[in-house]
């Protein structure tokens, strides 16, 4: 950057045909006193110069404090008065180093000199601590001025945590233009910030008191340093712990609905992992532990398609997902159908034999990924509308693809529904889920519908793999990490009745995040465990229990 | 226990306990020697085999696939790992008399479960409980509420899958992902003498003979009949007045405390236990050495688990990308081709080579009994309308004392 701005200045300097310089705009005295301080010893003066500097809010100061930071500003004496200049590219000329260097403020070239003349003019962490918020300052102006409501909101917040004083006046001008309501708030919640660490005793008190107003959670260290403060008024102390109580209240009320959608959103992985190994279970009696491979299959899926367009349409990335899905669909539900036709029909009739047939398949998918795309996880990149999120309240963000999957398993629900109960293939089914030999001797072929449905039910495992490369790593073991807690889902469920499958995901989904926060992960996966066994010993065949005489069929 | 198999078991048990410790005793010159390598070698695999026997008990004879047993099999090589560790005492790296992963983690008393474990008798009281005790708490609450089939398979799955998230916790004090390792005694033996390792070969293959006559002592009782029948009809079994959980949840038990007895004797001759052997993979290979072995027969699962754990140290070395593939490859071909394992494929061959000395063989003949029994079991379901013949499930042993391939029940 500073190489490229000595160069620019430099062939303006050629057009120009000027042999001498000008002085560029005289610095303002105080700015002039600033300068000489930096190159003194005392940091606290060095300090206070840079705070002079960075105020003036000049785009060609702020530039020289990042040329300070980065450690390119050098001070030179020349009969006897020393200047600032700012060092661009280096070079070794005979047996000496030499240096191109420029003005401090408007960078017109100063021509190459000796680096030995030069003294280095040196950022220690201290110094860089003190400019870094200048420079954000300057940097977060550009992002307010961003499109995206998404990147303002992120600048806005920023500045409020820095809670620098030099940040006010920027916030305050964006405060003024800004027309979305969240990106408002968040920069409101910054101003009140700043004042907070930095204003008088009265703008303090105001500043606690809009915070609480805020429900500003990253306020409450600050809030409660100063509820603690004997210094403070007490005014500014009431107002503080008054804003703390308003502020835990609302946060306890954001974690309440942030664990409920959490819940949802694992409610709906889980249903979309289930849902296709419960409809092959209920018609076939088939657990199908390859489902977890079939998932990866369809995660695997989407990879390449993501691929495909990244080299082919770069330019139509963002819809690649869309692709993707029916893609990883068709792709799982091949495998599944070649796995049904190949080998599972010969062993109907045997579910434990079934299971460790799909087990050996599983390892063989498995295997066969590693060895294919490389055992290290794969990058699949979100398209631009499914990253960032959609503020629902103060303090609660909700992830577009959270909210995808939400919706993907709800549409999948649905159309399962649907297609069990609106179409004949459906009727279909659901006689021979019912009773296979009464289904065939009036005219179904079950083998048909064995097929159809194993195929549907791998495609929903490969469309539930392209939803979870949104959230989570794609490797191949990607299924391993699922499987078992979609097998609990079905198993809870019980066999038949697609309404088993939802409620009991609801309720895994729903017990698992409740549970998590006082348990942590690995113990609240062995407390859903003991639930599960528990919940068997009153309904050992699940939820919903085939009744009546086909119960033992 | 007819008299082949009794002639086999004692020739079998000569060679495993007497001659291959005595060839190991022979200088590496000699051509019948056998390396202190081999022999350890062979004492993981009868530790395994010791596991495949209670496994098979709980499978092949009563239908009840357990897809967690490796959660018993590293409970029972955890207490042993226990008491190990506290023998080696301050000799350890840190020279503290706490295991080392403690010092590491930065505990400063011995945990108050950890304290019993210094006394050895405890430890092999331990080793037979805690899995029992175990098996028996989870196998009540499973089979009383009448968990069944595919159900019972996914919870004890379910079961590894905790165990294996447990065991990794630092917080556990079980040494967390490293596990219990670095022993340096076992019951005052020094670990790494020769003499000690050969001792613990011959108490492990002692321990398989004496498991294997168990098993077989089991399985010949009226209880063993039992068992059988609730494999092939649980519900029968109910309603001719016996009740299925008790059998069940007894052998479940057996095989519990042989699995622990199993993982006990593997920590010292490995001298590792992590918890890579609960989780939910190595639970599931279990199983497989018993279905390629050739279930409800006892010594298909000792021959799987030799045959197949030998193919693996094989591969692993020598093939390790493709050990996945072929345990993959073996799953579906041990279901698909050999439903009846290694030792039902060879019956059925010799079978068939005698009808083809003799030129009596017909259709219906012993030798094809399994593959009828199969075709009867899929005709039991209904719908499955093709070669249906009806054939109820059958109790008959086939040549060779052959059990027939148990079809599992729903």
């Amino acid at each position: 950057m500073i190489r490229l701005t000595v160069l620019l200045s430099l062939t303006v300097w050629l057009a120009a045909g000027a042999a001498g310089h000008a002085a560029g705009a005289p610095p303002s005295s105080e700015v002039a006193r600033a300068l000489a301080d930096l190159t003194t010893d005392d940091a606290d003066k060095r300090e206070a110069a840079v705070t002079v500097i960075g105020q003036t809010r000049d785009p060609k100061w702020i530039q020289f404090l990042s040329g300070l930071r980065d450690g390119s500003v050098y001070a030179r004496t020349r009969a006897g008065v020393t200047e600032l200049v700012v060092g661009g590219s280096k070079a070794t000329r005979g047996d000496q180093d030499v240096i191109d260097i420029a003005g401090a403020y408007d960078r017109e070239p100063l021509g190459t000199v000796p680096l030995a003349e030069l003294k280095e003019v040196p950022a220690d962490r201290r110094l860089r601590l003190v400019i870094k918020p200048f420079l954000d300052a300057d940097e977060t102006k550009g992002q307010f001025a961003d499109p995206d409501p998404g990147v303002r909101r992120g600048a806005a917040v920023k500045l409020g945590n820095q809670a620098a004083a030099g940040a006010a006046p920027v916030v305050e001008e964006a405060l003024k233009k800004e027309g979305d309501r969240w990106v408002r708030h968040a920069l409101a919640e910054a101003l009140a910030l700043i004042r907070l660490a930095n204003g008088d005793g009265a703008q303090r008190a105001a500043a606690a008191q809009a915070l609480g107003e805020l429900h500003s959670e990253s306020a409450l260290p600050a809030l409660q340093r100063l509820a603690a403060d004997t210094a403070a008024s007490a005014t500014e102390r009431e107002a503080a712990v008054h804003a703390i109580r308003g502020i835990q209240r609302w946060g306890l009320l954001t974690r309440t609905v942030e664990t409920l959608f959490q819940g949802a959103s694992l409610a709906s992985i889980l249903l979309l992992m289930a849902l296709g190994l419960a409809v092959v279970f209920g018609l076939m009696g088939v657990i199908n532990m390859a489902h977890g491979e079939l998932m990866a299959l369809g995660a695997y899926a989407t990879y390449v398609v993501q691929n495909w367009f990244r080299a082919a349409w770069p330019a139509h990335f963002d819809s690649y997902f869309l692709v993707a899905l029916p893609v990883s669909f068709v792709v799982a539900a091949a495998v599944g159908l070649v796995l049904e036709r190949g080998v599972i029909r010969f062993l109907y009739g045997r579910p434990l034999e079934t299971l460790l047939l799909t087990w050996g398949a599983s390892l063989i998918i498995q295997q066969g990924l590693r060895l294919w795309f490389g055992a290290a996880n794969v990058d699949v990149s979100s398209p631009s509308w499914l990253s960032g999120g959609v503020p629902v309240m103060v303090g609660l963000t909700l992830p577009y693809n959270r909210v995808f999957i939400i919706g993907l398993a709800t549409v999948s629900v649905a159309a399962m529904y649907w297609l069990l109960f609106r179409t004949s293939a459906g009727l279909r089914i659901r006689a021979v889920t019912q009773n296979r030999a009464m289904s065939s001797c009036l005219g179904v072929r079950a083998g048909v519908v064995d097929a159809t449905t194993f195929a549907f039910g791998a495609g929903l495992a490969g469309l539930a793999g392209c939803a979870l490369t949104q959230i989570g790593n794609v490797g191949p073991s990607l299924g391993q990490n699922y499987i078992v807690d979609s097998f609990m889902v079905v198993v809870t469920g019980g066999v038949g009745k697609l309404a088993g499958t939802i409620l009991a995901s609801a309720g895994l989904g729903g017990l698992t995040k409740g549970v998590e926060p006082a348990l942590g992960a690995v113990f609240g996966k062995v407390a859903i465990l003991v639930a599960v066994i528990l919940f068997l010993q009153r309904r050992p065949a699940g939820l919903f229990a085939t009744r009546g005489r086909n119960a033992e069929a | 226990m007819p008299k082949r198999e009794a002639v086999a078991l004692g020739i079998a048990a000569v060679a495993l306990t007497v001659v291959l410790p005595v060839c190991n005793l022979l200088p590496a010159s000699s051509p019948l020697a056998v390396s202190n390598f081999t022999l350890n070698l062979f004492g993981k695999f009868l530790t395994y085999a010791i596991l495949a026997l209670g496994l098979d008990l709980l499978w092949g004879y009563a239908g009840v696939l357990s897809l967690g047993h490796g959660v018993f099999f590293g409970l029972g090589a955890y207490a042993m790992g226990m008491h190990l560790m506290l023998e080696i005492g301050s000799k350890s790296v840190y020279q503290s008399a706490l295991p080392d992963f403690m010092v590491w983690n930065q505990v400063t008393a011995l945990p108050l479960f950890w304290k019993p474990f210094h006394s050895g008798a405890f430890t092999l009281l331990a080793i037979v409980l805690v899995p029992g005790l175990f098996g028996l708490a989870f196998g009540y609450l499973a089979f009383r509420s009448r968990i069944r089939g595919v159900y019972f398979s996914i919870i004890t799955q379910a079961l590894a899958l905790s165990a294996w998230l447990v065991f990794n916790r630092n917080e556990m004090n079980l040494g967390g992902t490293n596990g219990l390792a670095d022993f340096k005694t076992a019951f005052g033996f020094p670990l790494n003498h020769v003499g000690t390792q050969r001792a613990l070969y011959v108490v492990t293959a002692v321990t398989l003979v004496a498991a294997y006559l168990l098993c077989r002592w089991i399985t010949l009782t009226r209880a063993g009949k039992v068992l059988v029948a609730i494999r092939d009809s649980e519900t029968r079994v109910l309603f001719s007045g016996y009740s299925p959980a008790a059998y069940k949840l007894f052998v479940f038990v057996v095989s519990a405390v042989l699995a622990g007895v199993a993982g006990a004797l593997y920590a010292p001759q490995v001298g590792i236990i992590t918890p890579a052997k609960i989780g939910v993979l190595p639970s599931i290979e279990m199983v497989v050495w018993v279905a390629a072995g050739g279930r409800g027969t006892l010594y298909g699962a000792v021959l799987g688990a030799f045959g197949v754990n030998w193919i693996q140290s094989w591969l692993t070395t020598s093939y390790p990308d493709f050990w996945l593939l072929f345990l993959g490859g073996l799953f579906m071909g041990a279901v698909l081709f050999f439903p009846d394992g290694v030792v039902g494929a060879l019956g059925r061959l010799t079978a068939r080579a005698r009808r083809l000395l003799t030129r009596t063989g017909e259709p219906g003949s012993p030798g094809d009994r399994p593959r009828v029994a199969l075709d009867s079991s899929r005709a039991r379901r209904p719908g499955v309308l093709d070669r249906a013949s009806g054939a109820g499930p059958q109790l008959s042993q086939a040549t060779l004392g052959v059990m027939r391939p148990p079809s599992s029940e729903q």
